[in-house]
């Protein structure tokens, strides 16, 4: 498959720009580069999505139009997109075969279609049922029936848009295996990621793309990170992790004994102090979600007891149940969901909107009975300035940004609660209640308060604010390099002005890179507590298995 | 519209005026929606075909006459935000109508002032239509029936109710002075029904724009999950939501019976697909979140412009029921077009 000199423009914006590639029998073709810079644009015109304004696309030779995703699969290209396509409603090999069903006279053969599903299932090592509906699913495991639901027929060009995202290690290392399957059936495979370790691991030849043009296609034999981050973003990047110093004070969540129902978690205890990131790390199922979400009052929990802030929130033995979204919040725990779309944006609104939604009933977004709409948009525009979120622009709805930018505006979501208005710094008081204490580094945003200042800060300590504990749930699924930069310094930032960060995440650099301790879960029950220096790849990942040191 | 713009513009563009013209054409209708196009033809149509459109007694009329479809439309609308639906605002109408005309009828004498009698009858019909607002959002908020059977059956129940009581006829004997002020008042040679109604679109427009529970009615609608994780009481706040559309349209039902001089059981049956196209026309999503109270205002405005052209035109009421029918889907249609439009624009 080859395609020449391919544009895209929409109006406003020239998408592509004579992007030219090929993609050959039996290899990997990584595609590489920025949200927005282009790459979903691609594929899609490849897919048949869209049509070019530009360009042609060759098939064995031969030149072809992509009408559209159907079209494009009977020519043997088929896709996998980040957007699914399987309807929640049915079951899994409902969703597998819709469309090309099997019958037999005028009914459908469902024990065909049951077979044929759980060969496919077993082929791909996917854990997932024929039967199940699709809507009981987690994320990852719909990702499963998306993925399953391409390698169903046989093409000859694969494209799979960040197919592990929310797939954990294992599932990875499964789907891997089964690219290596591809290559050898001599199926050409176009990839996009965002993650170093898979181009290494399976990529042959890579393109990265900047702003829609193409940069250069190499092989990724000859290459290393920083040289593909420097083509990538066009300068030269020092670090993704930040440093993240550690200052644990005050015990803010302390879980002990807590079971969920349903047996997704067991009798866990934990703990996290301000200021401090704790990892919480598993694989997808392990329950480790679930304490997160608990925590702030999303699923019931039947027995344990958990203390926040000094505070008994949840005791089943003296009957005490305050866990309630809005409850938590007020008490200073903040919850920023995994799934953007579903649980954390609202698409259809503005970035502005989405930011403040759960801040409004702060005194810096409304008095008693109106919006303060000026101190809304300012405030909103600091930290989507300090999140480079681009396109800038605030009042655009969320729906029409890239996922990294969507990522941004959820994280920003939670960061406006903290952020303090600047024209406050010393401002006349009176016009809003000040928070009693140490007031004056409250006002100030945290980007300011760098180095010596920082240390002063935690000196000072007993920082009073409307949010003490952060829980991250997979904070960067699906987003690319820079924005994780820029979300692992809000973090640092966070932590180091005092606030907990309870990060949960299947991303393993992530939990190496910036956790202090690290607890471990698997189904359901936490197996370990490490060490920031006991906090290894092998270590975490041993933890992660059934059958391997199995006490 | 213009189905060739979209290929037309793909072919490496500017190539001549008439594609700028057309881009131009295409950015309007993208930010402007369906209602700005739908009122120039109707007003262009109607002033070139009847002599009387364009007079200010007649323009004045389409004004008094909107006020309760204006109402109508700005209760729905908060419904329709919160991704709900309001099917029972013709039935609040009749009931509450019912209510009102009945309390007056019963509290006055005949003689001396009947200001009493009005002011209880007021609060009798506002009462009326807030309780069965109230019901709906028990219904939709804690007991999670959906929106649209909650308010079909509640619909039912209510026009049940008010034919019961009535008997189907009308109620005749409120004091005059109700209508008289409410119904065919004037005010610095303004209607007064006109200037309730501009007072209460004043209001809302703060109430949506400037506060809380009206971003909130956004936010829920949405998206309710990502609302209830944002902290947001989301039942209280559709509770309120429903009850607030019952307030509205109690406030409409006063005016209106004001200007009937009778308590009908039998009025406000056309009001809920009104109600919800004048939403659609203004550009109110009926899957929720999205939607501007001007777009409302002049969506209910521009139906009762084309209902009152199709009188001076003598068009026959029941073809002026289909009419209505094809604008409403005209109107959906060209929204979606709308929406596949913005999605290949990027800002």
């Amino acid at each position: 498959m080859r395609v020449e000199g391919i544009s895209k423009r929409f109006p406003g914006t020239l998408a592509l720009d004579k992007v030219s590639l090929d993609v050959r029998a039996s290899e990997v073709h990584v595609l590489f580069g920025e949200n927005g810079a282009g790459k979903s644009t691609l594929i899609q015109i490849v897919a048949g999505v869209h049509r070019p304004t530009a360009g042609k696309i060759f098939l064995n030779g031969r030149e072809e139009v992509m009408n559209s995703v159907h079209h494009a699969r009977e020519l043997g290209v088929s896709a996998v997109f980040q957007e699914f396509s399987i309807v929640p409603q049915l079951t899994v090999q409902e969703n597998l075969f819709l469309g090309s069903e099997m019958m037999r006279g005028p009914f459908l053969d469902k024990a065909r279609l049951h077979r044929q599903a759980e060969e496919t299932l077993t082929r791909l090592g996917f854990p997932l049922k024929p039967n199940q509906l699709v809507m009981y699913l987690s994320r990852a495991e719909q990702q499963m029936v998306e993925i399953a639901k391409a390698f169903r027929t046989k093409p000859s060009i694969m494209i799979l848009d960040e197919p592990t995202a929310s797939l954990t290690e294992r599932e990875t290392d499964r789907l891997f295996a089964l690219i290596e399957t591809l290559k050898e059936e001599g199926i050409g495979v176009i990839y996009i990621t965002h993650r170093m370790n898979e181009i290494e691991r399976i990529g042959d030849r890579i393109t990265v793309l900047r702003d829609g043009k193409l940069v250069q296609t190499l092989q990724v034999a000859d290459t290393n990170q920083q040289q593909l981050v420097e083509l990538m973003t066009g300068r030269v990047i020092d670090q993704v992790f930040p440093e993240v110093m550690s200052h644990p004070g005050e015990t803010l969540l302390d879980i002990r004994n807590m079971s969920i129902a349903g047996q997704v978690v067991n009798k866990v205890s934990m703990h996290v102090r301000a200021g401090e990131i704790v990892g919480l790390a598993g694989l997808v199922g392990s329950g480790k979600s679930d304490i997160g979400r608990a925590c702030f009052g999303v699923g019931k929990v039947t027995s344990g007891k958990i203390n926040f802030y000094g505070e008994a929130v949840f005791d089943s033995e003296r009957k005490v149940n305050l866990l309630k979204p809005r409850a938590m919040l007020d008490r200073g725990l903040y919850y920023v969901p995994s799934d953007r779309r579903e649980e954390g944006l609202a698409m259809m609104l503005s970035v502005r909107e989405n930011m403040s939604l759960s801040s409004l009933a702060l005194p810096k977004f409304s008095d008693r009975l109106f919006l303060r709409r000026k101190s809304e948009r300012k405030i909103v525009a600091e930290i989507s300035e300090k999140l480079a979120l681009s396109p800038f622009n605030i009042e655009r709805t969320v729906e029409h940004f890239s996922g990294g930018n969507q990522q941004k505006a959820l994280i920003g979501k939670a960061l406006v609660r903290i952020e303090r208005h600047k024209d406050r710094i010393g401002g006349p008081g009176g016009e809003a209640p000040q928070p009693s204490g140490d007031g004056r580094h409250l006002e100030r945003p945290i980007e300011h308060i760098t180095g010596g200042a920082q240390q002063k800060v935690l000196i000072g300590k007993a920082l009073v604010r409307d949010v003490k504990l952060f829980i991250f749930d997979e904070p960067t699924v699906g987003v690319d390099i820079g924005a994780r930069m820029l979300i692992y310094r809000a973090m640092r930032d966070l932590c180091e002005t005092g606030a907990g960060v309870l990060l949960i995440s299947s991303d393993l650099p992530e939990i190496l890179h910036l956790a202090h301790r690290t607890y471990v879960m698997y189904r359901g029950e936490l197996r370990t507590e490490l060490s920031q220096e006991e906090t290894t790849e092998q270590n975490v990942l041993k933890y992660f298995f059934e059958g391997v040191d199995d006490q | 519209m213009n189905s060739q713009t979209t290929d037309a513009y793909s072919v490496d563009g500017g190539r001549s005026l008439v594609l700028t013209l057309r881009h131009t054409a295409k950015i309007a209708f993208v930010r402007g929606g369906v209602l700005p196009w739908f009122l120039v033809i109707a007003v262009l149509l109607l002033t070139s075909s009847t002599d009387s459109f364009l007079t200010t007694s007649n323009l004045s009329t389409v004004a008094r006459q909107s006020t309760y479809l204006i109402l109508a439309a700005m209760a729905q609308m908060v419904v329709l935000l919160t991704r709900g639906l309001d099917l029972s605002i013709g039935t609040m109408f009749a009931m509450s109508s019912v209510t009102t005309s009945m309390t007056m009828v019963a509290l006055w004498s005949g003689e001396g002032s009947a200001w009493f009698a009005i002011t209880i009858g007021c609060l009798a019909g506002m009462a009326t239509t807030i309780a069965i607002g109230a019901l709906n959002g028990i219904g939709v908020a804690v007991f999670r029936v959906p929106p649209f059977v909650m308010t079909l059956a509640m619909s039912s129940i209510v026009a049940g109710l008010a034919f019961y009581v009535t008997g189907g006829t009308p109620v005749y004997g409120m004091p005059a002075g109700f209508s008289n002020v409410f119904g065919y008042g004037k005010l610095f040679g303004v209607s007064v029904p006109v200037i309730i109604t501009a007072a209460l679109i004043l209001l809302m427009f703060v109430f949506i724009n400037w506060t809380r529970m009206g971003r909130y009615l956004y936010a829920i609608g949405g998206n309710p999950k990502a609302a209830d994780l944002s902290g947001i009481n989301t039942r209280m706040y559709l509770f309120l939501t429903y009850s607030l559309a019952g307030v509205i349209t109690g406030i409409s039902t006063l005016l209106l019976t004001a200007r009937l001089e009778s308590g009908e059981s039998n009025i406000g049956v056309e009001y809920p697909l009104m109600s919800i196209a004048a939403c659609a026309i203004g550009g109110v999503s009926l899957f929720g979140g999205v939607g501007r109270l001007g777009g409302v205002v002049l969506g209910a405005i521009f139906i009762i412009l084309v209902q009152n052209g199709m009188n001076l035109l003598q068009l026959n009421s029941y073809l002026q029921m289909v009419a209505i029918g094809i604008l409403l889907i005209l109107a959906v249609v060209a929204d979606n077009y709308r929406q596949k439009l913005l999605l290949t624009m990027n800002d």
